[in-house]
């Protein structure tokens, strides 16, 4: 038995400290990104204009992951770009969380009618492709950061209301719930003291799991021209310049692309570990 | 000359825990034995082993099975499967769960035959027909064609019955086939094993937890306790006087038919640790 | 009989659902920004011109009276006429619908194929190295989505090892005149194998990468009930019966372990189709979601309702086909 708990929780141990290490490491980049930019990502140098990362033969080592096709400086465009990606992240990830959350809480411990119009709109939202969705609500909207931020929380927040509903409701089932009810406690307070702690590992987990995803929706949004000014550097920017010269120079896609997988993989990875962490079976 | 011999089957769980002690027994061809033991006691992991159908938890780890005077686990997995499909068959405790629910009935009783005795198709169905017939099913054809959900318990239990005895196997293991059926069909099973086994001249392993059912249907019986044989002899004289003090306790706590309201004996503290006693002592005997 | 009435009630919720999706496409085109016109117009636009489009669009009516003209409109297949190309959205529509149908039933396949035979697989040889592989292979294919592995399929496919093409959905050096929009049917059809093998190497990154997460889904799912169902007793005594272990697993364990991936995989399946929006501007596959994208870009506002719907559509018909084949392939449900 204990051989057999040792194998469950090194393995979320591992995963959480790799997913941590790379989610600090992006913060820590995003804030200081003024400062530790070797260049200004939007200045222009034609005549340095795709230079191939350092270790490549005609490279210039003051461009240690080379330039894109106007010869501004790969490794400043991505850290300034972390400051948007992790931005969306935070801000979208825990305004769809809260929403989506609270909607699926009322949904499912209430129950009645709250719950059938909530239900029927996810089914309703379920009818949409999310991506197109998302354009769609940026063209409507106009660019920017505010944009963004709203489409992916009006996109998305069906992901936690789905979730935090059924298991409201499960919970709600339970005899530990009746028996607040019998002792007199309110029904608000039944929700908040009673249902949402049970629910909230797995609100943790998806939430940060919601983070990876708007950050990829950042990115393709960028990656179409819809994001934030088109002069801002973003990773789904320079990936969609890195698309059209994929074959004179692929570092301009690789860079930002391996930085969008490491993120991305590092956020569901993290939400994994949680749950595992925060499942009382296994703690 | 007897058709299934185990001799010193040893088997354990992963973690090593005994499950079965160096189990010795025999079943003569045409003989019915009945293996008899409370829950927990091994009996269907006997069977189990014989079969090739151990959990994964379990591990056979000692001993030989001998299958018509072959060694079965000397054979490679393959022709021990292939041999054990063609010579012996199961027939399972739970009629509910033992057909498969997404294939109609008919195939499930010819399968092996096609599958593995390379039998066509229509002779193989001609059998199941007839095999029906035998375990007193009306109209064969149409409950060949029906899924398992459409049929009740006992319909499902004559099924398996006529499945098992397909293959005309040498050698049949029911492990506890009535256990899962309401009491009034039971009798009805029991009676027509007892009857397709006498048909067929089949040896058969009868592993039950109920001394009741073993007078009805078998010639001799072995009494497991904790994986360890306690006694093993011929019906008549156990019922008349069993050896050994649990096989006394285990007869007095069994309800009998002639008096079904009679008071019943619990088996005894005192009597339980006198044979827990005596399988340490068997265990420590094994160590040295 | 129950079935009939379980399929009359999914056949009323996907028409309410159908209808809000309907009332959402209305009020985020016509409501929020204001007045559509202005994001209609070219700069420098007369207010007669204004006048004379509002009039065209209904929009001196009120908000309701235009939703109920336009919902009159779209169930005659009138979905408007398009700003950019004056062509009717209707007709661009169904010309660009086949070659999204063609990638997502493609990827679709490839998922099936590759997810299924991954859990099998695994179920074979379960709690050996071989399962702990595939399961780790299986939770990266989950945690990242098409995007990433359609540009990281670019990359190691289409560019290190140029095997595939990257871009469009057929050659046009070919010079094979279509008379359908069925590329891949009809070339089949005509036994042009040549077009087929073409028009496949142009399918085939993209499909994968839609197909990547939907496998990764397929293969957790289906292993999972595979392992419940090798507990079952009926395969026990398949066992004894003398079938090797492969046998056992496709025939006796598969088809009960199908049936509660079914439905789950159909709600994934709206997912992939979603997201051939972007993974078609990705490959410049030229299907509706690359023509949604260049509609968004040029404000081509008609255009945009008529594809949203035409999805909204597709998602509904394809959830309601699943629970129809479930009905149909569960023996319960059928003889009940």
């Amino acid at each position: 038995m204990r051989d057999a708990r040792g194998q469950v929780r090194r393995m979320p141990g591992l995963r959480l400290w790799l997913s941590g290490s790379w989610l600090l490491i992006l913060i820590l980049a995003a804030v200081f990104a003024p400062m530790i930019s070797p260049h200004d990502p939007l200045e222009q140098d034609l005549f340095a204009a795709r230079l191939p990362p350092f270790w490549q033969q005609g490279a210039d080592p003051a461009f240690l992951l080379g330039t894109d096709s106007l010869g501004r400086d790969l490794l400043s465009r991505m850290l300034y770009g972390a400051r948007l990606a992790l931005t969306v992240a935070l801000v979208a990830g825990t305004l769809t969380c809260l929403v989506g959350a609270t909607l699926g809480l009322i949904a499912g411990y209430y129950r009645g009618w709250a719950d059938l119009v909530i239900s029927r709109l996810v089914d309703i939202w379920m009818a949409f492709p999310p991506v197109l969705f998302a354009i769609l609500l940026i063209a409507v909207l106009g660019t920017g950061l505010t944009s963004i931020i709203v489409a992916i929380v009006v996109i998305d927040w069906t992901r936690f209301s789905r979730v935090v509903r059924a298991e409201a409701m499960s919970q709600g089932a339970m005899d530990y719930v009746a028996s607040a009810q019998v002792a007199g406690r309110s029904r608000l307070g039944i929700a908040l003291a009673e249902i949402l702690p049970n629910v909230l590992p797995t609100i943790v987990a998806l939430l940060t799991l919601e983070m990876g995803i708007a950050v990829i929706v950042e990115a393709i949004l960028s990656f179409v021209n819809l994001s934030i000014s088109t002069d801002q550097p973003t990773w789904g920017g320079m990936i969609a310049e890195g698309r059209t010269s994929i074959y004179q120079a692929w570092w301009v896609l690789v860079f930002p692309l391996a930085a969008l997988f490491l993120t991305v993989l590092s956020f569901s990875q993290l939400g994994e570990g949680l749950k595992d962490y925060f499942d009382p079976v296994l703690r | 000359m007897s058709y299934l011999t185990t001799k010193d089957l040893t088997v354990r769980l992963r973690n090593g825990a005994p499950l079965l002690r160096k189990v010795s027994l025999a079943v003569k061809s045409g003989e019915v034995r009945a293996l008899v033991g409370e829950s927990g006691a091994g009996k269907s992991m006997i069977g189990k082993a014989v079969l090739g159908i151990l959990p994964r938890a379990a591990k056979l780890t000692g001993g030989e099975i001998l299958l018509d005077g072959e060694d079965l686990l000397t054979l490679p997995p393959k022709q021990r499967r292939a041999k054990i499909g063609a010579k012996v068959a199961l027939i399972p405790q739970d009629p509910l769960t033992a057909l498969n629910p997404s294939r109609r009935v008919g195939p499930q009783i010819t399968d092996r035959l096609v599958d593995i005795l390379g039998w066509k198709r229509k002779e193989a169905e001609d059998r199941a027909v007839e095999l029906l017939d035998e375990v007193h099913i009306q109209s064969p054809e149409r409950v060949m064609r029906s899924y398992p959900h459409e049929l009740s318990g006992g319909m499902r239990q004559r099924i398996l019955i006529a499945s098992a005895f397909a293959a005309e196997p040498k050698l049949i293991i029911a492990d506890e086939p009535t256990t899962a059926l309401d009491v009034t069909v039971q009798k009805q099973i029991l009676k027509l094993i007892r009857e397709m086994q006498e048909r067929h001249d089949t040896a058969l392993l009868f592993v039950t937890h109920d001394l009741g059912v073993v007078s009805k249907i078998s010639q001799s019986l072995t009494v497991l306790y904790a994986g360890k044989v306690i006694e093993e002899t011929d019906v008549r004289t156990f019922f008349a006087a069993p050896k050994h003090a649990y096989s006394r306790a285990l007869l007095a706590a069994t309800p009998k038919y002639t008096d079904p309201d009679g008071s019943l004996m619990p088996v005894p503290d005192s009597i339980i640790s006198e044979v827990e006693q005596e399988v340490a002592a068997f265990d420590a005997q094994l160590k040295r | 009989m129950q079935i009939v009435r379980t399929l009359l009630t999914r056949l009323a919720t996907t028409i309410i659902t159908l209808l809000g999706a309907a009332i959402i496409v209305f009020v985020v085109i016509r409501v929020v920004p204001g007045n559509p016109i202005a994001m209609m117009l070219p700069p420098g636009a007369t207010d007669a011109d204004i006048a004379r489009l509002e009039a065209l669009y209904g929009l001196d009516k009120s908000i309701f009276e235009q939703f109920l003209i336009w919902i009159a409109n779209v169930l005659q297949g009138d979905f408007g006429t398009s700003i950019t190309t004056r062509q009717p959205v209707f007709d661009l529509v169904i010309g660009r619908l086949p070659a999204t149908l063609e990638l997502s039933v493609m990827a679709l396949l490839i998922a099936i194929v590759v997810g299924g035979s991954a859990a099998l697989t695994a179920t074979l040889y379960r709690g050996t190295k071989v399962e702990g592989g595939i399961d780790v292979a299986g939770g990266v294919a989950l945690s990242l989505p098409d995007f990433l592995w359609g540009l990281a399929l670019i990359l190691v496919l289409g560019v290190l090892w140029p095997l595939f093409h990257i871009s469009g959905r057929v050659s046009p050096s070919l010079g094979f005149e279509f008379n359908t929009d069925f590329y891949l049917i009809e070339a089949l059809v005509r036994f042009r194998f040549d077009v087929v093998l073409d028009l496949l190497g142009h399918m085939f990154l993209p499909a994968l990468a839609l197909a990547i997460p939907l496998a990764a889904i397929i293969l957790q799912l289906l292993k999972q009930s595979l392992k419940e169902c090798m507990h079952d007793d009926y395969i026990t005594l398949a066992r004894t019966k003398g079938y090797s272990e492969t046998s056992i697993i496709t025939r006796d364990a598969l088809p009960n372990a199908i049936l509660p991936t079914l439905t789950l995989v159909g709600v994934q399946f709206t997912f992939l189709i979603g997201g051939t929006v972007i993974i078609e501007r990705l490959f410049s596959y030229e299907g509706l979601g690359n023509m949604a994208i260049d509609a968004v870009i040029n404000r081509d506002l008609p255009l945009i309702q008529g594809i949203v719907l035409v999805f909204a559509l597709l998602f509904t018909l394809v959830n309601l086909l699943v629970d129809m084949t479930y009905a149909a392939l569960n023996p319960r449900l059928r003889h009940a």
